[in-house]
């Protein structure tokens, strides 16, 4: 209770200290979720792709209605496929037709083969997971020939891993000088207020006495600013999506996390701050 | 009360501060600490309110012994202690009243008191009328009878004065001084840090004069004065 005033009073003395600290929390914060954005982004449209790994196998002509039907049921219960469908020859021809646009008369009834269609499971669409399933399906008899583009797969695979290697280096590299930023801007604040902290001292004040107002400080300069960068970062993602280019936002949790973050790092910086002169005075 | 036996302070990084250093101080007894600059009077002083702890020996304030000492206990031992300083160590952003009451806060003292013993303590170091002045606001001699209105605060058994007229004139330096004759007279006992001989020969209070870290002078223990021989 007491610790929540004298708080809230450190906010009241040093006004202008107070609101430039919950700024520069909020604006390094604010670098962090922009980058988070685009880190979000940018893993959903790699995945939306990704959903497009297909596998189609060609069946040879006079196959029995049968066989397939046992080999689609059979397909379907691999434990990495989320769909199989079949694409009879008319059905190909359709397609075809409808994909090609200006070159629909080239192709006769019965020129494209019926084909087996596989989609597999979010997970399971590294390229090797991809060619062992094509490997089984290609095992049936009536099998001619099975696709799966392996380049594009491969492609994709390398992208998203360099797209996620990176990710990870910069977020870790945005994160620390986050914490960086804030501890230094808590510290400053802890600094303001040695001298008080001396007296405290002096006139017996125990440690968790002096350190809990700071401790409650910092955590509400943290959520504060927070917040702060959790609103811009909203903003901008509102123009964005405005002006430039259709985009997603954090998902709930994401944007707690980060909020709590900063709550978190304000806690500590203060707590380490206030640590050091406690020991020193 | 305080007792320093065979103690010796060392400093990592400026040496040797005090050397087998011996005495006693009494209940409700007045002592002068002397001594050029530099001589250790300070590194005495912070041994009492165990700000260093001895290198060797032991130091005992009021039952608490230097050798096993934990950090809380000795925030406790603060609150029976008044501390004073040359440079008075007010809060500036607090009024007069409000620097008092800090150090009954502190200890949690109920909030209902704290109000009428903080008027209490202004009125007998003379400041009645001043109580919602700022620091910067008072004369050197009034920002010193504040601090130790603070010191007084939590009734403690001695009050520790590190050359608390160092920085005030004459007349101020008068004033301080009768201050903390009186509050010797009602029962704490005071060891005062002092480079002014003026007010050492003016007395006649035990002095324990000090050299390059080791006691040189010790007038020997003093009967405590009677309030009636005050005035």
């Amino acid at each position: 209770m007491r610790s929540m005033r004298e708080a809230l009073l450190a906010f009241r003395r040093a006004p202008l200290l107070s609101v430039l600290g919950i700024i520069t929390i909020a604006f390094s914060l604010f670098a962090v979720g922009l980058f988070g954005l685009v880190a979000v982004n940018i893993k959903e449209t790699i995945a939306s792709v990704e959903e497009r790994v297909e596998i189609r196998a060609f069946i040879a002509e006079g196959t029995p209605a049968e066989a397939i039907a046992a080999a689609i049921g059979d397909i379907g219960s691999f434990p990495e496929v989320a769909k199989v469908g079949y694409v009879s020859q008319e059905d190909a021809l359709k397609r075809a037709r409808q994909e090609l646009g200006e070159f629909r008369d080239v192709f006769d009834a019965g020129f494209l083969p019926a084909s087996i269609e596989v989609r597999l499971k979010p997970g399971f669409r590294a390229p090797d997971r991809v060619r062992s399933v094509a490997a089984r399906i290609a095992t049936y008899q009536f099998v001619d020939d099975v696709r799966y583009g392996q380049e594009w797969v491969e492609k994709l695979a390398r992208i998203r891993n360099i797209a996620g290697i990176a990710g990870i280096a910069l977020g870790l590299a945005f994160a620390m000088v986050a914490v960086m930023i804030i501890g230094t801007t808590i510290r400053m604040a802890v600094l303001a207020r040695s001298r008080e902290i001396a007296i405290m001292r002096l006139v017996g004040a125990t440690d968790g006495f002096i350190r809990r107002p700071f401790l409650i400080e910092g955590f509400v300069k943290g959520i504060l600013g927070g917040g702060a960068a959790l609103l811009l970062t909203w903003v901008a993602s509102l123009l964005i999506n405005q002006y430039i280019v259709k985009t997603s936002f954090f998902p709930t949790e994401l944007a707690v996390i980060g909020v709590l973050g900063g709550a978190i790092i304000g806690l500590l910086g203060s707590g380490v701050s206030v640590g050091r002169h406690l020991r020193r005075v | 009360m305080i007792r320093f036996t065979d103690v010796t302070k060392e400093y990592p990084r400026t040496g040797v501060a005090l050397t087998d250093v011996n005495f006693h101080v009494a209940k409700g007894e007045f002592v002068f600490l002397t001594g050029p600059s530099g001589s250790g009077k300070s590194t005495i002083l912070k041994l009492i309110y165990m700000e260093e702890l001895p290198t060797a020996g032991e130091v005992r304030v009021s039952g608490l012994s230097t050798v096993a000492v934990r950090r809380t206990e000795i925030a406790k031992l603060r609150r029976k202690l008044g501390i004073v300083f040359q440079d008075f160590r007010l809060l500036e952003d607090r009024s007069a009243e409000a620097n008092i009451a800090f150090a009954l806060e502190v200890t949690g003292a109920p909030r209902s008191q704290i109000p009428s013993r903080v008027s209490r303590l202004l009125t007998q170091v003379g400041l009645a009328s001043k109580a919602s002045s700022y620091p910067r606001e008072l004369s050197g001699g009034e920002q010193q009878r504040v601090a130790i209105a603070r010191a007084l605060v939590n009734e403690p058994y001695v009050l520790i004065a590190d050359e608390p007229t160092g920085n005030l004139d004459d007349r101020a330096t008068r004033g301080i001084f009768q201050l903390l004759r009186e509050i010797n007279a009602s029962g704490t006992a005071v060891v005062m840090a002092t480079h002014n001989l003026e007010l050492i020969r003016r007395s006649d209070y035990r002095t324990i004069e000090i050299n390059r870290g080791q006691i040189v002078y010790d007038s020997g223990e003093s009967k405590p004065v009677q309030p009636e021989e005050l005035v």
